[in-house]
């Protein structure tokens, strides 16, 4: 059975030719890039390109850019270094809705003694300024907002978050995980001082990341030992992966356009068949500006693992927001943080396309979709008048 | 990936049962749309009202509930009441060749389905149910308030399935599993039950020298309260005693867990029940 793989805010295919230039670099080339010798330095060079390749697409300079070892490091080493940057301050700002990344690193220093203030969201997973304008005082170090939620795809305003963080002269972090490679960034004319991006969510490998440092922006690593990345990220760099993600974040650029019109209209549709086909459904933020690639979407009275396994029988991979798929037994901190009642909240179901992803596979979708529903509404003890009236 | 055995994945896909009985001899409804799971099981009896004919079943929940609950019924045709009855959640998760341990929920609430519906049937009561639409005043007193599940459910299925840890609980009837407020009480529910009766009342000295309330607030510690973490993986140090401030120290899987904030306040409940009502515990970095 052909897979029909619409999961990528989990992860990504790998592009082909971003493995091609990755490819080299294990048995061949792989040298140490600090070694003296033209054998090392090669691959220095070959790292010196991909920094350039990240930084075009973020609109920074290259020295703007530290590789790291995944997301979730970029965001940590942004958040204790601002900490450590300014050790007199003791709150910290952040989102209810922030991947556990940040959240969990904020809750945890929460129980060391700082002050940790999480920003609500309304019902489509929007922020609001004003909560933030009346937390933020002179004690804040750093506020932590992502650029776009990997749940539902709602786009923060960031630019405005950052405006009113400079205000009080804290730093301003983002996680834009998922928003690299979806979104046209500019660095250089960003409020932003230091932002996350993942390799495995725009088809380079996993174990890779990159973490953008404004110029000027004061730095304490965490990880220390080598002189490697300027003494910012210690530790001999994973030159294959960080190639690749060069390579990678060059095609995104390429195919930005591509993301915003072709990948954005298959998703377009799906949700609006889905939305025809099949009674008491609803989009999350779907009034919020939105990623291009992502629909969370609840379907009343089911519960999600059903729908998943059940698609996954027909060999189509979503994700849930469900309480049973996570593993804990409530539905998404995110979806709870939206206040998305129960009824709906235990039935959301994330699609997340790519490139990759044709139109072929999104009509055999809304196909199958709508069988696999009505089948677990009929199981279910609720929401049967439902199913006799349409 | 899932980690459900043929068994589960099949009784999933082609669940037998399914439906309702109209002229139902007995129904047992249990679960809500909040809790994320739902069961509402039909029972129809032969002439005689001694054996179940037939049984059918509604089910709002993951691949487990609706594995658990097509397993019910087919477990219970044939059955005399009485027969019914004595079917235990192990034994449904055992039918399907086992469920993981976070979806035992799903088992034991075939089961309290199976015990309403018989219950009502012969007008009687479960006592310890942990929550019923029909009848808002319940028995026992509500633990969990996120999952609306009372001690007398807890007590019942911690005996049942032997359990021992918080966690096991939450993974058996979702107690614990919300807000994360109740698990010092789970962890006192566990420690009565493997315990056995009910200790007498303690009763707490009324003058206390210093050198007396250190070395209770020691006792206290080594005999009410590390005995329950060390159940979780957990363990605690004292640090400092400076008045009435007990500072302590997490250690093992209570060290960075993200309720021991919770833990702090039940070790503090401890000492106040036991030393003084003044005590007040402070988690350090120690």
């Amino acid at each position: 059975m052909k897979e029909i793989y619409l999961d990528n805010n989990a992860t990504t295919k790998v592009d082909e030719a971003v493995f091609e230039e990755m490819r080299p670099y294990f048995c061949e080339l792989y040298g140490n890039p600090s070694s003296m010798h033209f054998f090392g330095g090669q691959v220095q060079n070959k790292i010196d390109e991909a920094r350039k390749r990240v930084a075009k697409l973020l609109g920074s300079l290259p020295e703007e850019i530290i590789f790291t070892s995944c997301g979730t490091e970029s965001d940590n080493a942004a958040i204790r270094s601002a900490l450590e940057v300014f050790p007199e301050k003791r709150h910290i700002i952040t989102t209810r809705v922030e991947h556990p990344a940040v959240l969990t690193l904020c809750r945890n220093l929460a129980k060391r003694g700082y002050r940790v203030t999480e920003l609500s969201v309304d019902g489509e997973g929007r922020l609001d300024l004003g909560e933030l304008r009346k937390v933020i005082d002179n004690d804040t170090a750093i506020v932590s907002v992502m650029y776009a939620n990997n749940e539902t795809g709602v786009i923060f305003p960031v630019e405005e978050v950052g405006a009113i963080v400079k205000e009080k002269g804290a730093l301003f972090h983002t996680d834009a995980v998922q928003a690299v490679g979806k979104i046209p960034m500019d660095m250089s004319k960003s409020t932003i001082d230091m932002l996350a991006l993942s390799g495995h969510k725009l088809h380079a490998p996993k174990g890779v990341g990159a973490m953008y440092l404004r110029k000027g922006v004061s730095f304490r690593p965490f990880m220390v030992g080598g002189h490697q990345e300027r003494s910012r990220r210690s530790g001999t760099e994973n030159s294959a992966s960080i190639i690749a993600l060069g390579k990678a974040c060059e095609l995104a650029g390429q195919f930005m356009l591509d993301e915003n019109t072709r990948v954005k209209a298959m998703r377009d549709r799906l949700e609006k068949e889905i939305l025809a086909r099949i009674p008491s459904v609803r989009v999350n933020g779907c009034q919020a500006e939105r990623l291009p690639n992502t629909l969370s979407i609840a379907f009343e009275f089911v519960e999600g693992e059903g729908i998943l396994l059940l698609l996954n029988e027909k060999g189509i991979c979503a994700s849930s927001g469900s309480a049973c798929t996570s593993g804990s037994l409530e539905p998404s901190h995110v979806l709870r943080a939206m206040g998305v009642p129960f009824t709906c909240a235990h039935g959301s179901i994330r699609f997340s396309l790519s490139r990759f992803n044709t139109d072929e596979e999104i009509d055999l979708v809304i196909r199958e979709l709508p069988p696999v529903i009505t089948r677990l509404r009929e199981m279910s003890p609720f929401g049967r008048d439902l199913l006799s009236s349409h | 990936m899932w980690d459900y055995t043929d068994k589960v994945r099949e009784h999933f896909l082609n669940p037998r049962n399914v439906g309702e009985i109209k002229d139902a001899d007995a129904v047992g409804e249990v679960g809500s749309l909040a809790c994320g799971d739902a069961l509402k099981l039909y029972l129809k009896l032969d002439e005689k009202k001694e054996r179940i004919l037939d049984a059918k079943f509604q089910t709002f929940g993951c691949a487990s509930a609706i594995a658990s609950s097509s397993a019910l019924t087919e477990m219970v045709k044939g059955k005399t009441l009485e027969q019914a009855l004595h079917i235990t959640n192990q034994e449904i998760a055992d039918f399907l060749g086992g469920l993981p341990e976070e979806k035992m929920h799903c088992s034991v609430m075939g089961q309290e389905a199976l015990e309403v519906a018989i219950a009502k049937y012969m007008g009687t009561e479960v006592k310890s149910r942990p929550h019923d639409k029909e009848h808002l005043e319940m028995e026992g007193a509500v633990v969990c308030k996120c999952f609306g599940i009372t001690d007398l459910f807890l007590k019942k299925v911690i005996g049942a399935n032997k359990l021992n840890t918080a966690e096991q609980v939450t993974h058996f009837t979702k107690a614990g599993g919300g807000c994360g407020g109740c698990v010092p009480k789970i962890k006192e529910l566990i420690a009565e039950v493997i315990g056995g009766e009910p200790k007498e009342e303690y009763k707490r000295p009324e003058k206390l020298t210093n050198l007396r309330k250190m070395q209770l607030i020691q006792d206290t510690l080594e005999k009410e309260v590390r005995p329950l973490l060390w159940a979780d993986g957990g363990d605690l140090e004292l640090i400092d005693i400076a008045g009435v401030k007990v500072q302590i120290a997490f250690r093992k899987a209570c060290a960075g867990c993200v309720s021991s904030g919770q833990t702090a306040k039940f070790v503090e409940l401890k000492l106040r029940e036991f030393v003084a009502d003044n005590i007040i515990v402070e988690e350090v970095e120690g």
